[in-house]
């Protein structure tokens, strides 16, 4: 871990770079390269959309992977038995508003607003949220440490699922 | 019911004509899974006369809290009543001209202020307050005027249901060989269950009733949930042990699958996934269910995963973790769906963690397995759109014990609803 007092705060456009990289992945399923984008010691969660800010310790979320379990997922989703995203469905990620935070504790905090489109098989989903991160300077790259995903959605209806990665 | 009572009066038999069983074959029409007039059949046959679920004494443990919901289709809310600590529930619709009355999905409120023109109800439903009372002259009937409850509201260790027909059956009566499986599960948490708080909300572009058979089908396990038993694996399990055992028809079609699986479960059954810390823990809470309830019994509740229906949308699953879910069709190839996750009051925050943990491996929508059961079920509707084919096969096991992976349990299912779409 890089000792707190030396992070720098990066710039909009050096954080831009680093969400849309990871946009345009998760576009084009590179989820092997995509995972490089993450610590060793990542997290990802999308609590419940009736408890945004739920706490995946103690509340039911509809996604809390730590590192290991990304790993399963992208193993999950780049395998041709998850029937619910095989074909591939066509995915567009808008990442926007970005705003960058003083570094707390080495971490840069990171909010943005996102809408990622999918569509397949004739039907369109759409999911609408901010995104917050927590990113660290990792042999002078930004690295994701910690992704949450709220969704500004009363329910999951109608896209049904995030059975891909949002 | 309505003034207009204009439902034509030949509707008996639809079920006997969609439901046909014969030696050996039993098989479904599927108009019933794709008919606007079945649907509509569907809501005064079946949902406007069964018990419904409407949700869990927990969630509303304090008076004056309140959830709102849609049960059979109808916006309700359910509230503890501030004087009398009851469970009550309305119908959300204002007496004076109707506007929705409880317009928050949960809160705690004494009292509930129609915002259109103001009247006020208590938690009882009493009207509590009128602007301009004096407007109304003195005879008005101001206690007729209160919310008006579901005719039948009564719950189950905590399970709280509603039925719109006054003269339905009990609860207990209706609930028939569940009561037994419901006591089962309940008694394994050393406390009261509560509702875990975030709810999936979620849809699924298909028939309702492909997920009462999907939420009880031991065959789709191995092919559909690939990834699930791949993810089992990397992490550790063994999956030799199978998906083995028995499937019940537990009377008014409701039916239960109890069977043996590979993966672990919460309640006291470890797995290389929950990791070696958790084992000693683990251990202890089975030791604690052999000491209140014997070696056979504690071997169920610890070992053995149940998927039960009760009918006709209520579906408990007592598996990797125990969810309770249930579904409400909006037209003949969509329904919404709702699950909670259930767990013991008060448990270690490790142990919950655990159980957290495990729910989310397979189920929600985000799970690693749920996506692809509603890829299924979309997948049949969209397969009925084709033609055809007209009539689905549900024989599996008949000419058997019933396994697990066998269609007994759906049988039952659809036994129930051919007797009540017969009914005139
Ligand atoms: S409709 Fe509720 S006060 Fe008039
Ligand atoms: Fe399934």
């Amino acid at each position: 871990m890089s000792a707190p007092a030396e992070v720098r705060r990066p710039t909009r456009a050096e954080v831009e770079d680093l969400l849309f990289e990871e946009a345009e992945l998760l576009d084009a399923w590179d989820l092997d390269t995509w995972l490089t984008l993450y610590t060793e010691d990542a997290h990802y969660v999308i609590p419940a959309t009736d408890a945004p800010d739920g706490d995946p310790t103690t509340d039911l979320v509809l996604v809390d992977d730590d590192r290991l379990r990304m790993r399963l997922r992208v193993d999950r989703l780049n395998s041709r038995k998850a029937h619910r995203e095989y074909p591939h469905s066509a995915c567009r990620h808008l990442v926007t508003n970005v705003r960058v935070g003083e570094p707390v504790d080495g971490e840069i905090p990171v909010r943005a607003s996102f809408i990622v489109w999918r569509s397949r098989n004739g039907k369109e989903s759409t999911w609408v949220g901010g995104y917050t991160y927590r990113l660290v300077a990792v042999a002078g790259e930004l690295r994701i440490r910690s992704k949450r995903v709220e969704l500004d959605m009363s329910s999951l209806r109608p896209a049904n699922d995030v059975a891909i990665i949002l | 019911m309505t003034l207009l009572n204009d439902r034509p009066t030949d509707l008996a038999g639809t079920g006997s004509r969609l439901v046909v069983e014969e030696t050996e074959s039993f098989r479904v029409h599927r108009d019933s899974m794709v008919s606007p007039a079945i649907l509509s059949e569907e809501h005064a046959k079946i949902f406007d006369h069964n018990w419904l679920y409407v949700g869990h004494e927990s969630e509303i443990a304090q008076p004056g809290d309140y959830v709102r919901r849609r049960v059979g289709g109808r916006p309700l809310f359910m509230v503890r009543g501030v004087k009398s600590g009851d469970v009550n529930v309305f119908h959300n619709s204002c007496t004076h001209r109707g506007a929705v009355v409880c317009r928050q999905d949960q809160g705690n409120a004494k009292v509930f202020q129609c915002f259109y023109h103001a009247w006020t109800f208590d938690s009882e439903g009493k009207l509590a307050g009128v602007p301009d009372r004096e407007a109304y002259g003195g005879t008005l009937d101001w206690e007729r005027l209160g919310l008006k409850s579901v005719a039948r509201v009564e719950s189950y260790r905590g399970f709280v249901f509603c039925c719109f027909d006054p003269d339905v059956v009990g609860l207990v009566e209706y609930l028939a060989g569940a009561k037994d499986y419901l006591d089962l599960i309940i008694d394994a948490a050393p406390a009261d269950m509560e509702i875990v708080r975030g709810t999936n909300h979620y849809g699924m572009d298909a028939n309702w009733k492909l997920l009462v058979e999907n939420s009880i089908d031991g065959y789709h396990a191995v092919s559909t949930h690939d990834t699930y038993f791949k993810y089992l694996v990397a992490l550790g399990t063994d999956l030799s042990v199978g998906v083995k055992g028995t499937a019940h028809d537990l009377g008014n079609g409701h039916a239960v699958l109890e069977y043996e699986a590979p993966w672990g479960r919460p309640v006291a059954k470890w797995e290389p996934l929950f990791g070696d810390d958790a084992k000693p823990s683990i251990d202890g809470l089975r030791a604690g269910l052999v000491e209140r309830f014997g070696e056979e019994r504690a071997h169920r509740m610890a070992d053995l995963n149940r998927n039960m229906l009760i009918y006709p949308n209520l579906v408990v699953n007592d598996i990797m973790a125990l969810t309770v879910r249930t579904f409400m069709p909006t037209a003949p190839g969509h329904m919404e769906i709702t699950a909670w996750e259930m767990a013991p009051r008060e448990e270690q925050p490790d142990v919950r963690q655990r159980r957290l943990d495990s729910f989310l491996t397979f189920l929600g929508p985000g799970g690693f397995a749920t996506p692809d059961d509603i890829e299924a079920l979309e997948s049949c509707q969209q397969g009925f759109t084709s033609g055809g084919v007209e009539w689905n096969d549900i024989s599996r096991g008949m000419a058997r014990e019933p396994q697990a992976n066998d269609e007994a349990q759906m049988r039952a299912f659809w036994r129930r609803w051919r007797h009540d779409m017969d009914q005139p």
